[in-house]
């Protein structure tokens, strides 16, 4: 906590909800960072509540071209920087998940294929959000959005998320980790390592969204944190093919409390409550998390 | 000196000379031997070039945009489908007024699918905000591509320089070749004002609110216009260095002519030697060969057909449910003029098919009969049609 | 070519060179709710500075909230362990 630095690379001002998750993401990120970085970002959230013209809450250098194409983008600055020959300067590109997981794939995995040096942060709030809700690949099972609404015949999302760490890892990057704004501490050392790294490296931060999830806005940290504690977002880095989880909740909680702090999430039945608790038991089985 | 080479070549060199810092690749045909000239190029450490092989050509113009942002001279090249692609970024390149230059191709468009040569692909992107540069031979390829860079970086517009696919790219011509001395005296090293920077950090791309979005629209529009005169500006100053003359259009024999010509790209040298034949028995024929397309340069094609009875535009591109886009550009131009000429539009050349000097005598004899008349039941013909095929006859 | 925002000619490209001037929008006029600190019960742990997503809350001890900023979320209220921080209607003292 100490070695967090005081500089707010982000300014005060800035259009983002009250209590939004993914604005933490980002002050974290640059809190890890520092300023020699230059920032790539495609359309969404944050990039659409840092930067009305004519004002901008970044105080490191920062481009927004398009919505799928952050990832190539950052690749071109990133050969720039070389070329300019600026070796102590970090290329970044920083999007949503909608941005990241969906639209923005292709370029993502050019990018990792051709081996770039870049960092790639996704900050997940399950849905695009900017545009009102709308599901994403990102989206877990049976969340309610715009897309996946509750009605007779279907309930909510019926796709599991995609594992995007598991496709960042597939394309034999030096370095994968997932996050969570509700772990602070161990994000912005996550951060600190990738950014380290020469090549691409990749991070999945959870971060929750108080108008998407339906949550009040003092819970955002809450339910980052039952996020992690119930399993249903471990937090792990893949260096090198290799995976270690970086924290284990003591004792698991039942998802049902992450899930019952959330509206999006209130039409479950128990039946489905059940499903989704197998899924995680499941998956937090992979990672070894009793 | 003077070499044997390809209009791709000729591009690849041009690139080359201009010393271009980072490429983007990715292969389309007819431009591939661009990018694998290149990649040759870099390969032998003939030019010190990040050469990035990125995974499609939105990929490839994103790139370039984040290379030139902070403040590195780039290219990158493409065709027809790859243009398409890439369209939403080349909007994005010239609203963030960044100065790339890129070489189009000209490409038929799908559906239905073709390889082969026509217009269609460059015309359709004309309101991108890009300068659209066009060329006749493989000498203007070479000479265009590296005053491109000065016409981008001295207006902070994007610059695409087009030229026909197989026609040109593939087939092989005696370029003049500058010297590197020269091409570096042409062309200073780029200095990007706004360059992304941590000493002295910028937000590039932000949201262009309803207050402010008019005004930048209205700057590029003024820039593009503005534009006109650095086009004939960086041409003389290549004449003036390399012995050849650059100019928005060209004139030939049109001075007494009654009936003009008028294309882009390497039709017009097919069309010159029609002129020269009119002209030997006795008919005044002339032609403009047009070189910038945008920005159109609508006051000087104005003074160069005022005199003229009629005028043939013949392109190789449709816009359905108009016309050609030139004929539509020009007719623009003419518009609230006093006696205008005539204007006929002949769509010609689509996808590769061969305009034959019995198609254009064609064209030059409708146009004619209008002239005749004075007037013009139905402006947009189509030459070399198999009318058969499609129940006309 | 000159390097200002000010409200004269813009620049190309719709560049901004004035970095973190959202500043100039105080957003403390959102908010329905405010933090209000009990400075004896803090106990200096510096959670409310770090989870506030506007950073608008001070890192010292006792912190203190800035208003012009402050969105009135609540989450400064909901992290402190020692629940130090109430969150009371707008306008109430």
């Amino acid at each position: 906590m100490k070695s967090i630095p005081d500089v707010e690379l982000l300014a005060k001002g800035h259009r983002a909800c009250a209590g939004c998750g993914c604005v933490l993401a980002i002050r974290y990120a640059l809190k890890a960072l520092g300023k020699n970085v230059i920032v790539s970002m495609p359309t969404g959230c944050m990039e659409v509540v840092t930067t009305p013209y004519p004002e901008t809450a970044w105080r490191v250098p920062w481009i927004h071209v398009a919505f799928e194409n952050a990832a190539a983008v950052a690749s071109g600055v990133s050969r720039g920087l070389k070329v300019l020959g600026k070796r102590g300067v970090k290329s970044v590109a920083i999007g949503g998940d909608g941005g990241t997981v969906d639209i923005g794939l292709q370029a993502l995995s050019g990018a990792a294929e051709r081996g770039e040096n870049i960092l790639y942060i996704c900050y997940d709030n399950e849905a695009y959000e900017n545009t009102g809700i709308q599901r994403s690949g990102a989206t877990p099972y049976g969340a309610w959005t715009t897309t996946t609404p509750v009605g007779r015949v279907k309930r909510g999302e019926d796709r599991p998320k995609k594992d995007m760490p598991a496709i960042m890892a597939a394309h034999g990057v030096p370095y994968v980790a997932t996050a969570s704004v509700g772990y602070p501490i161990d994000y912005i050392k996550k951060v600190k390592k990738a950014a380290s790294i020469e090549g691409p490296t990749y991070i999945h931060v959870h971060a929750p969204c108080v108008l998407g999830w339906r949550i009040d806005s003092s819970k955002t940290i809450e339910v980052a944190k039952l996020a992690v504690l119930t399993g249903m977002w471990n937090l792990y880095e893949i260096e090198n093919g290799v995976t270690r989880v970086t924290f284990k909740p003591p004792r698991r909680k039942p998802v049902s409390e992450y899930l019952k702090v959330q509206r999006r999430f209130r039409h479950l039945t128990n039946e489905e409550i059940m499903k989704i608790q197998q899924m995680v038991d499941e998956e937090c089985k992979r990672f070894g998390i009793e | 000196m003077k070499k044997f080479m390809t209009g791709n070549d000729a591009a690849a060199l041009a690139a080359k000379l201009a010393r271009v810092k980072v490429i983007s690749a990715y292969p389309i045909t007819p431009q591939t031997t661009i990018v694998e000239k290149l990649s040759e190029f870099v390969a032998n450490g003939e030019l010190e070039a990040e050469y990035m092989k990125v995974e499609s050509e939105h990929s490839a113009l994103s790139a370039c945009v984040g290379a030139a942002a902070t403040g590195v001279r780039t290219f990158t090249a493409t065709s027809s489908q790859g243009l398409m692609l890439m369209s939403e970024i080349l909007f994005v390149a010239s609203g963030l007024r960044l100065p790339i230059v890129m070489v189009n191709v000209n490409r038929s468009l799908s559906a239905p699918l073709s390889i082969w040569c026509d217009q269609q692909d460059s015309m359709a992107v004309r309101d991108s905000g890009w300068i659209q540069l066009y060329c006749e031979n493989n000498q203007e390829i070479l000479d265009s591509t590296i005053q491109a860079f000065r016409i981008a970086e001295e207006m902070l517009l994007p610059v695409m320089v087009c030229f026909d696919g197989y026609i040109l790219s593939h087939t092989t011509e005696p370029v003049e070749v500058p010297e590197q001395s020269e091409v570096d005296e042409f062309l200073p090293p780029y200095k990007y004002p706004y360059a992304l920077d941590p000493e002295a950090p910028k937000s590039i791309g932000a949201v262009g609110v309803p207050d402010y979005y008019e005004e930048f629209k209205f700057m590029l529009q003024e820039e593009m216009l503005k534009a006109k005169e650095k086009i004939l500006e960086v041409g003389s100053s290549f004449a003036e260095k390399f012995g050849r003359k650059y100019d928005l259009l060209e004139c030939y024999r049109t001075n007494d002519a009654e009936i003009i010509l008028l294309t882009a790209g390497s039709l017009a040298g097919s069309l010159k030697d029609v002129v020269d034949e009119y002209r030997q028995h006795g008919d005044r024929v002339g032609l403009i060969k047009l070189r910038a397309f945008r920005p159109f340069p609508a006051e000087e094609l104005r003074n160069a057909v005022a005199n003229a009875r009629a005028v043939a535009v013949l392109e190789k591109d449709i816009s359905p449910g108009l016309s050609g886009a030139l004929f539509s550009d020009l007719s623009t131009a003419l518009i609230n003029s006093r006696n205008p000429p005539l204007l006929m539009n002949f769509i010609c050349g689509l996808a590769g098919r061969d305009v034959s000097p019995l198609q254009i005598r064609e064209a030059v004899k409708s146009t004619l009969e209008a002239a005749e008349t004075g007037e013009v039941k139905n402006p947009v013909r189509w030459l070399g049609l198999r009318e058969t095929l499609v129940g006309l006859r | 070519m000159s390097l200002s925002n000010s409200t004269n000619k813009l620049l190309p490209g719709a560049v901004i060179v004035t970095p973190g001037n959202t500043e100039q929008h105080e957003t403390g006029g959102w908010r329905s709710m405010r933090p209000v600190m009990d400075c004896g019960k803090c106990t200096g742990c510096m959670s409310c500075w770090l989870y506030c997503p506007d950073s608008a809350i001070s890192r010292e001890k006792p912190p203190k909230v800035d208003y012009r900023y402050c969105k009135g979320c609540g989450i400064c209220a909901n992290v402190c362990p020692v629940k130090a921080i109430t969150m009371v209607p707008e306008g109430q003292k």
